[in-house]
């Protein structure tokens, strides 16, 4: 027997356009699968890492076909199967984990009762047996006391659990072949480090074969032992994890490379130009070309050919890699941020607490917010004039919670939210007057949700203009094309439609809305989650360039400490909807820290196979912050005792000006946990 | 940068758009036959009157019953009348009622659903039970007891087919502007200010329109029907008017002997339904929304 699972032999998928012409997807694809390897595909959205992926099953979307080329599996093509002989395969040798596959667990039914359901339909087990198998894969995937979980109902799980009984199923019929898609995109940080070391283990332990693919290199990085790296359609780089990531020999990955924020690296990255050309665009010559820095002028109309170096074990699609392979180490640049802010305090929120509590009739009658626990409480926070401020937390600690409340969208229940030292902003919208609703203006995460998908990109920037301004004409439309060349985006965009425009160009325009009000305080919600790797360099360099420009400040939410690391001058962290550290982020980034702040960093990915992540806490979700003491309780590892659960942490200073809540003292947790 | 194709489109004016509609709905064989079908029956609205080869309400005992010949293309009725005259003069008075009926009905219904979809919470709970109630009324004795106390006339019949057809589009226009509420361009306009108005009128309608006007024009062949039924039963159109309705109710008695004159209507009205049936579906396609589940494909 051979030890090759899989075999993809020149395959082209594509689909006809309204005009009839075949736009291919996936270009001329050849690759192979080891048997107990792991091999991450990469690649930005549209690049046909899905339908890679899915090919690899012997599944064709609908409306995409088959050009040419085959999918091997134990020495049978998949693509040209009848679907009789593929559902014997699916599922009991092949096994897919998609994307969101723990949201997709039927809601009504117990966990238990899916696994069963999987386990026969894909194994020749008996009853008894099953229940066995049933506990042994629950165990498997750690979750903590099988029996139990498998009486529970999905929802009754957090994402990370639920992610988990998707692989406990996928598992279910014991696959020779495991391909994930995204498997831990949209989970919690924390949790995502979990569910990568646990696919770590199950690959080590069962002796699977895994396809992992994903957007996020940090990710892939972690689990696997080979990198394809693809770009519109093509395989552009193939080759062992740790020469990929070390040492990137293709242009487009060498820059991605550097495009990707570091914890250890303070300041923005250099980004990469423009963006991946929509499939179909027929184009002669290297994809890349667009924005390659290492084009040539042959490269413009002769396409290269995926090359085998022998002596690195891997496949590259370049002319030039030589030039890469020359430079002897791979080095990141990043740009210090200039940190332009001076003493002038411009916003202040103390005491603030939020409260999502339904209202009882009384508290309605006299407009007043009464809940004991609320969502978002005892806020402090100073911001000054020209900073950039980042909220970190995982998912549900409230962070845009209190964006909200400072754009108005939510009313406060306790608390001052003042402007400029004297403007109150503790109403809600309906109290607020035009110009305190102009000072503050937003940016939201997707901008496929941001923009009205029937304005042209022209109205969508007007609307501000108009509403705060009211400018008209001449007047009008020159300002529209003032702000579009700030957010270096042509005349010409002005009739495009949110749909003709790409990610990276869509986000553009939501800043230029923005800063169409001339405000004050822009409020970033996680601006950059939504784009792609590639272009997310670039929206950063935009806000810190137009920050410096015009003055503003900036409340910057994430989730991804790297970001922020990357453009912030100060961080509060929160959990569950409390501060827990405060300070500027080169403080925050190192020791001592809070131990929340500790379990944050460890937990995130980094594209560099020697940066493990750190597990410290469990990745398990609390619905509701403690009513009592420290609002971490429930999983600091840390904890010290009842102190923690009776009375709330005093702020404690570091020398350098670093405000830490917790029980411990400062020289103890000076000392690093791991 | 090269600029992708792709992208290069430019901004179209509204009758460039509402033409793009059409080729695309035409370029489907159903889409096709329906708007041919429809455009057909509009054009005989039109014209009939001019072309028609008899007095619709000539009474002629000599010439009933008789069977379809070249003189009379469709035979003649019971009272000897043209059943050919009569059937194309037979859709003008549905088709005019139940189109300004649909055009009430999408009205009201669409901004009552907008609005339940806006504000939410409990007045919409409650606008939506009374919604919910109507609809499990059976419509067809509310209309027998409207017509009977406030007669047929069209300042009666239009109203009231747009009251109990728009209770349909009220479903479809909150469900359309639920999604798009959600979304955070109205959290973004809110935030800037706008008035409820403005929000409405700018980033909600562009949204939802599609989906009402599908439905409407869907609510437009029910409503043929449905005032084709009344009339059927002696509450539409008074004779002796030619309705179809009215006709096949006329000759239905005599259809073993004289089958003519209830098939040339039977043929028109349904034609006409099939017509706007197709049609709709095929402008929804056109516009990319999935009638099934009301969502763009
Ligand atoms: N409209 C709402 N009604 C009730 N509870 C809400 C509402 N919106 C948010 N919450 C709750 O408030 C808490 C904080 O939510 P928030 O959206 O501020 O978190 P976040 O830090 O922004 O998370 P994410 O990273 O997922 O965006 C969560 O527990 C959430 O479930
Ligand atoms: S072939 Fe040329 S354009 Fe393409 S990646 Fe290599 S150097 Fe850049
Ligand atoms: S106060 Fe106690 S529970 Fe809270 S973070 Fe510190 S040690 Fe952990
Ligand atoms: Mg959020």
């Amino acid at each position: 027997m051979s030890d090759i699972i899989q075999k993809v032999k020149n395959l082209s998928i594509g689909f006809k356009s309204k005009k009839g012409e075949e736009i291919l997807i996936l270009k001329n694809i050849s690759t192979k699968i080891k048997k107990g390897e792991t091999v991450g595909i990469v690649g930005e959205s549209g690049s046909g890492k899905s339908t890679l992926a899915l090919a690899m099953m012997g599944y064709v979307k609908h409306g995409l076909y088959t050009i040419g080329g085959e999918c091997e599996f134990n020495s049978s093509n998949l693509l040209n199967m009848k679907s009789k002989d593929l559902e014997k395969i699916r599922g009991r040798k092949i096994a897919m984990i998609p994307q969101n596959a723990g949201q997709a667990l039927t809601p009504n039914l117990k966990i238990g009762y899916q696994i069963d359901e999987a386990l026969q339909l894909h194994s020749d087990l008996s009853e008894k047996e099953r229940e066995k198998k049933i506990s042994e894969l629950l165990n498997k995937v750690r979750l903590p006391s099988p029996e139990t979980i498998a009486l529970r109902y999905p929802h009754e799980l957090s994402g990370g659990q639920q992610q988990r009984v998707a692989v406990a199923m996928a598992l279910a019929g014991t696959p020779d072949l495991l391909l994930l898609d995204e498997p831990t995109t949209g989970l919690d940080v924390t949790t995502q480090a979990h569910v990568l070391e646990l696919l770590n283990f199950i690959a080590k332990d069962t002796g699977t074969s895994m396809v992992y693919v994903s957007h996020d290199l940090g990710a892939i990085a972690q689990v696997s032992d080979r990198i394809i790296v693809m770009y519109s359609g093509e395989i552009v780089l193939e080759g062992p994890s740790r020469d990929i990531l070390k040492r990137p020999i293709h242009p487009y990955t060498h820059g991605l490379l550097k495009s990707i924020p570091k914890l250890s690296l303070a300041g923005l990255p250099e980004s990469m130009p423009g963006s991946q050309p929509q499939p179909g665009i027929i184009q002669s010559g290297c994809s890349f070309f667009d924005r390659c820095n290492f084009s040539e002028d042959k490269c413009k109309n002769n396409s290269p050919q995926l090359e085998f170096l022998k002596e690195l074990n891997t496949s590259v699609r370049c002319f030039n890699y030589e030039k890469l392979l020359k430079e002897s180490q791979f080095n990141q640049n990043v740009n210090k941020i200039k940190n332009n802010s001076n003493d002038k305090e411009i916003l202040n929120l103390s005491e603030v607490s939020i409260s999502y509590a339904k209202q009882k009739l009384l508290d309605q009658i006299f407009n007043r917010i009464s809940d004991d626990n609320p969502t978002v409480k005892d806020i402090n926070i100073n911001i000054k004039k020209g900073e950039t401020i980042a909220l970190v937390g995982e998912s549900g600690s409230g962070k845009s919670t209190i964006l909200k409340s400072i754009a108005g969208l939510l009313r406060t229940k306790d608390g001052l939210i003042r402007f400029d030292e004297n403007r109150n902003l503790s109403s809600d919208l309906k109290e607020r007057n035009p110009n305190d609703l102009r000072i503050i203006q937003l940016i939201f995460q997707n901008p496929d949700e941001s923009l009205n998908p029937n304005h042209t990109v022209e109205e969508i920037i007007a609307q501000p203009l108009k509403l705060y301004f009211g400018l008209k004409g001449e007047e009008l439309n020159k300002n529209i094309i003032d702000l579009l060349q700030k957010v270096r985006l042509g005349e010409f965009y002005m009739s495009r439609y949110p749909r003709q425009l790409s990610g990276g160009e869509k986000q553009r325009v939501a800043v230029a809305r923005a800063f169409a009000a001339k405000p004050d305080i822009i409020l970033c919600d996680e601006v950059t989650s939504a784009l792609d790797v590639s272009v997310q360099a670039a929206v950063l360099n935009l806000l810190q360039q137009l920050k410096e420009d015009f003055g503003t400040t900036y409340i910057f939410v994430s989730h991804d400490l790297a970001v922020v690391r990357a453009i912030s001058d100060r961080v509060a962290v929160l959990y569950q909807g409390r501060l827990c550290e405060v300070g500027p982020s080169n403080d925050v980034y190192k020791f001592p820290s809070h131990p929340y702040t500790e379990v944050l960093l460890g937990a995130v990915l980094e594209p560099d196979p020697d940066i493990k992540p750190k597990l410290v806490a469990e990745d398990i979700v609390e619905e509701k912050p403690p009513e009592k003491g420290c609002s971490f309780q429930g999983r600091c590892s840390r904890i010290v005792g009842d102190i923690c659960k009776k009375e709330i942490p005093p702020w404690q200073l570091t020398d350098s000006g670093n405000a830490i809540r917790c029980h411990i003292p400062i020289k103890e947790l000076q000392k690093e946990q791991f | 940068m090269k600029v992708n194709s792709i992208y290069k489109e430019e901004k179209k004016s509204a009758f460039q758009k509402v033409s793009e509609v059409i080729i695309t709905m035409a370029s489907r064989p159903s889409g096709f036959i329906g708007l041919s079908i429809l455009v057909f029956h509009i054009i005989l609205a039109f014209i009939s009157p001019y072309i028609a080869p008899y007095d619709f309400k000539a009474i002629n005992p000599t010439l009933m019953l008789q069977a379809p010949s070249a003189e009379y293309w469709f035979g003649t009725d019971d009272l000897g009348r043209d059943v050919f005259t009569r059937t194309i003069l037979g859709g003008r008075t549905a088709l005019t009622i139940t189109f300004f009926g649909s055009l009430i009905a999408l009205l009201w219904g669409g901004l009552l659903g907008i609005f339940c979809g806006l504000v939410g919470g409990k007045i919409d709970d409650i606008v939506m039970r009374i919604v919910d109630a109507f609809l499990s009324i059976p419509w067809i004795l509310a209309m027998l007891l409207i017509v009977s106390l406030l007669g047929t006339s069209t300042e009666v019949l239009i109203p009231a087919l747009g009251f109990f057809y728009g209770k349909g589009i009220v479903r479809v226009a909150r469900a359309a502007t639920h999604d798009v509420i959600a979304k955070d361009f109205i959290v973004s306009a809110r935030a800037r200010g706008h008035s409820n108005f403005s929000i409405i009128w700018n980033e909600i309608i562009p949204n939802v329109r599609d989906a009402i006007l599908v439905e409407g024009a869907m609510r437009w062949s029910w409503m043929l029907l449905g005032f084709s039924s009344l009339s059927f039963l002696g509450f539409g159109v008074s004779p002796p008017t030619p309705d179809w309705g009215l006709m096949i109710s006329n000759a239905r008695g005599l259809m073993s002997f004289a089958y003519w004159a209830v098939i040339a209507p039977i043929v028109g009205l349904s034609s006409l339904i099939i017509g706007i049936n197709l049609t709709a579906d095929a402008f929804a396609k056109a516009l990319g929304i999935d009638r099934s589940t009301k969502a763009p494909v």
